[in-house]
């Protein structure tokens, strides 16, 4: 993999050239002082194997942002600087690096993997720029610095909530884990389903993100003969890994988290992943009315398509970014980490938002079941 | 019992696969002695091309057997060409360069065909729509029970190594081809045009990279980004190396041993070891390296001075 690595530091060595080109907003106006745009950094992989988590989130927030600056905070619109990290850690860090650095961004948006922004927070949190991840569950993240927020649940309540739902709802005894070596968020969910889960563990096998042969692994599930298997990866792989568990006679439902959340899943998994189950943070089926308002406008704005959670987060994030910067007063790192902090029953999309003194949403889970070529929504958890 | 017959199954069907992209290495390293890695880029060209192919057909065509066919073999072909481009333009010049030029230009290409899959055909992940023509049912003996497109693929790619041994070793081309790998200068000497055998051998390397490419993905559904080939070139090149690079018996012996140690690493002891699964590779590389430099199959030559 040596000459991955060469690439890698040359594509940075090439980023840092061009960016360093243009202007980026001018000492002065430079995000935070002055009378300009308010600048807000936002990264995500806009491209790379689970872009569409990077794309929907940035639907979501440049959504809210429209909305926003219709009556802006501070009299100052937001302006979105949007970086492309491909679903990379060490990219991850080189673009924020870049949002805090030169663009000085007033705050940073992103990022939907934990392992994306796990690498990229310690940046804002030595810069004193709060971060928002709309999306990234793995306890770590937060924990980070008190800079870093999420607007999400984490992955002990979301493990527990897949776990009681396989063990009430679909009575299982014995549940098998196929699990992401390579992913934060995959090996805290399986820990926390571990912990919750009455019944028995019977094989938990891992794969590497980027595998497309998981037969041998599923072999090993197949010869533990669970009721149910709890895949907690990213959409790319879960369809394949679905696909093949069919092909080789397993008829257990499989039954995941929020990674599964993504238009995408449909095209990998074809009709493989019929009847089974994820938690995720939100329905498009919630007949609220702040819900309802929110799928029309974003389908009005981007051609009909119908939001998925990490839009819907997106939007949240944005929302709640813009309503501390008007109880901030002021766009300075240790004032807007304060007014964040003090988010009480914000009114999103996602549900009511309160954040904790950890920094962590305190949010209840839907549990969807993936039936045709949607959704449909079975049960709301809270927390 | 019949778990460890399963999981043998499942490695000698990922192993084939391994074999018929380390037939490539192994040809191009017999003829130049050049490491080419680029190959494992055309095997995920090859999954584009026969993607775009099967978009521009229809899916409902293409799921067809003479419009999977016509798809294959067009694929094959493209491929064959991008392989003889890539010698001509990129490894030509260099031929009489030190070698290590060569494998610097090598990675150069394969970063350079990532690029521009990229650039053609985007970054996110791509999947073959679910195709009727590879509907199989699973096939039981015993209490294995496996499903008929991994046999599919296995035959498939059993096939066409046969057919690759058959040219080299019962055709004029697979004649020339051998005595290339010997002496270029000596073959040239007996009236055989080098750079066309040269053209020849990265033709049918990449061919066979192509197909891997397109059968795995058209019949499996897996995804198809510009990054999917790496992976599977680095193992086949460990099997490559394994089974002693230059021979092409051993490029299948050396495929079909990696494909089952990674199939009994990932499925033994309810996955327990399944992290271990990428690592088995290089472990095995390193191990050869150390007791049988020459690989499985390969002849230990001694360097004349």
């Amino acid at each position: 993999m040596i000459r991955k690595l060469t690439a890698g530091v040359a594509v940075v060595a090439a980023a840092s050239v061009l960016a360093g080109c243009p202007p980026s907003g001018g000492g002065a106006s430079g995000g935070g002082s002055g009378s300009g745009p308010i600048l807000v950094g936002y990264y995500g992989d806009l491209t790379g194997p689970t872009a569409t988590f990077g794309t929907s989130t940035r639907e979501g927030v440049d959504l809210a942002v429209e909305e926003i600056n219709q009556d802006p905070p501070l009299g100052r619109p937001l302006e979105i600087r949007a970086e492309d990290d491909q679903g990379k850690s060490e990219q991850a860090v080189s673009v924020v690096t870049k949002l805090v650095d030169q663009d000085q961004v007033v705050a940073v948006l992103g990022e939907v993997a934990s392992s994306n922004s796990l690498a990229a927070a310690p940046v804002c949190q030595r810069a004193n720029v709060p971060m928002i991840t709309p999306a990234s569950t793995n306890p770590q993240v937060t924990q980070v610095g008190d800079y870093i927020f999420r607007i999400c649940f984490i992955d002990p309540f979301q493990g527990s909530v897949m776990a009681k739902f396989a063990a009430n709802s679909l009575n299982a005894k014995r549940a098998a884990i196929l699990w992401d070596a390579k992913s934060d968020y995959s090996k805290g969910l399986r820990d926390f389903f571990k912990q919750t889960f009455p019944g028995q563990i019977v094989a938990e096998p891992s794969y590497s993100a980027g595998d497309t042969d998981f037969n041998a692994q599923l072999n090993a599930i197949k010869q533990a003969n669970p009721d149910v298997i709890f895949v907690p990866g990213y959409y790319t792989e879960v369809g394949t890994i679905a696909r093949q568990a069919r092909d080789q006679g397993i008829k257990a439902p499989l039954i995941g988290g929020d990674g599964w959340d993504s238009p995408k899943l449909f095209e990998s998994a074809g009709k493989a992943l019929d009847g089974s189950y994820f938690s995720n943070h939100y329905s498009a089926e919630s007949t609220d009315p702040r819900v309802q308002d929110f799928i029309s406008a974003y389908k009005k704005k981007y051609n009909g398509k119908v939001p998925d959670a990490m839009a819907a987060l997106g939007y949240d994030a944005a929302k709640i970014l813009a309503d501390s910067l008007k109880r901030a007063g002021a766009t300075d790192g240790p004032k807007l980490r304060d007014a964040i902090a003090q988010t009480k029953d914000f009114a999103g999309v996602t549900g009511n938002i309160s954040l904790d003194a950890d920094r962590n949403a305190t949010k209840p889970a839907v549990v969807l079941q993936i039936s045709g070529d949607r959704f449909k929504y079975v049960e709301t958890v809270e927390p | 019992m019949w778990a460890l017959l399963q999981n043998f199954i499942i490695g000698i069907q990922t192993g084939a696969v391994y074999a018929l992209i380390a037939v490539g290495y192994t040809m191009v390293y017999g003829v130049l002695r050049l490491i080419n890695f680029a190959h494992g880029d055309v095997y995920m060209v090859g999954a584009f091309v026969g993607l775009t192919l099967a978009a521009r057909m229809g899916f409902a065509t293409a799921a067809s057997i003479p419009g999977f066919t016509l798809i294959f073999f067009f694929t094959l072909a493209i491929c064959a060409v991008l392989g003889v481009a890539i010698e001509r333009f990129a490894y030509r010049p260099l031929r009489r360069a030190p070698r290590i030029t060569a494998l610097i230009t090598a990675i150069g290409v394969s970063l350079l065909l990532e690029a521009l899959a990229q650039l053609i055909w985007g970054a996110a992940p791509q999947y073959f729509p679910t195709m009727e023509l590879f509907r199989l049912q699973p096939v039981r003996i015993g209490a294995v029970e496996l499903n008929a497109k991994y046999f599919l693929i296995l035959f498939l790619s059993l096939f066409l190594m046969t057919a690759l041994w058959f040219i080299v070793t019962r055709t004029r081309v697979g004649k020339a081809m051998r005595a290339v790998s010997h002496d270029h200068e000596a073959a040239a000497l007996m009236g055989i045009n080098v750079n066309r055998i040269i053209s020849v051998t990265f033709a049918l390397g990449s061919a066979l990279a192509a197909a891997a490419g397109l059968l795995v993905s058209a019949v499996t559904n897996v995804k198809i980004d510009p990054l999917v080939g790496v992976m599977p070139g680095l193992k086949a090149f460990v099997a490559a190396v394994l089974g002693g690079i230059g021979n092409i018996p051993g490029a299948l012996v050396g495929g079909l041993v990696m494909g089952v140690a990674e199939a009994f690493v990932a499925g033994m002891a309810g996955g327990k070891f399944s992290t271990w699964r990428d690592a088995i590779a290089f472990i095995l590389l390193i191990l050869i390296l150390i007791f049988r430099p020459a690989g499985l199959l390969g002849r230990a030559t001694v360097e004349k001075v």
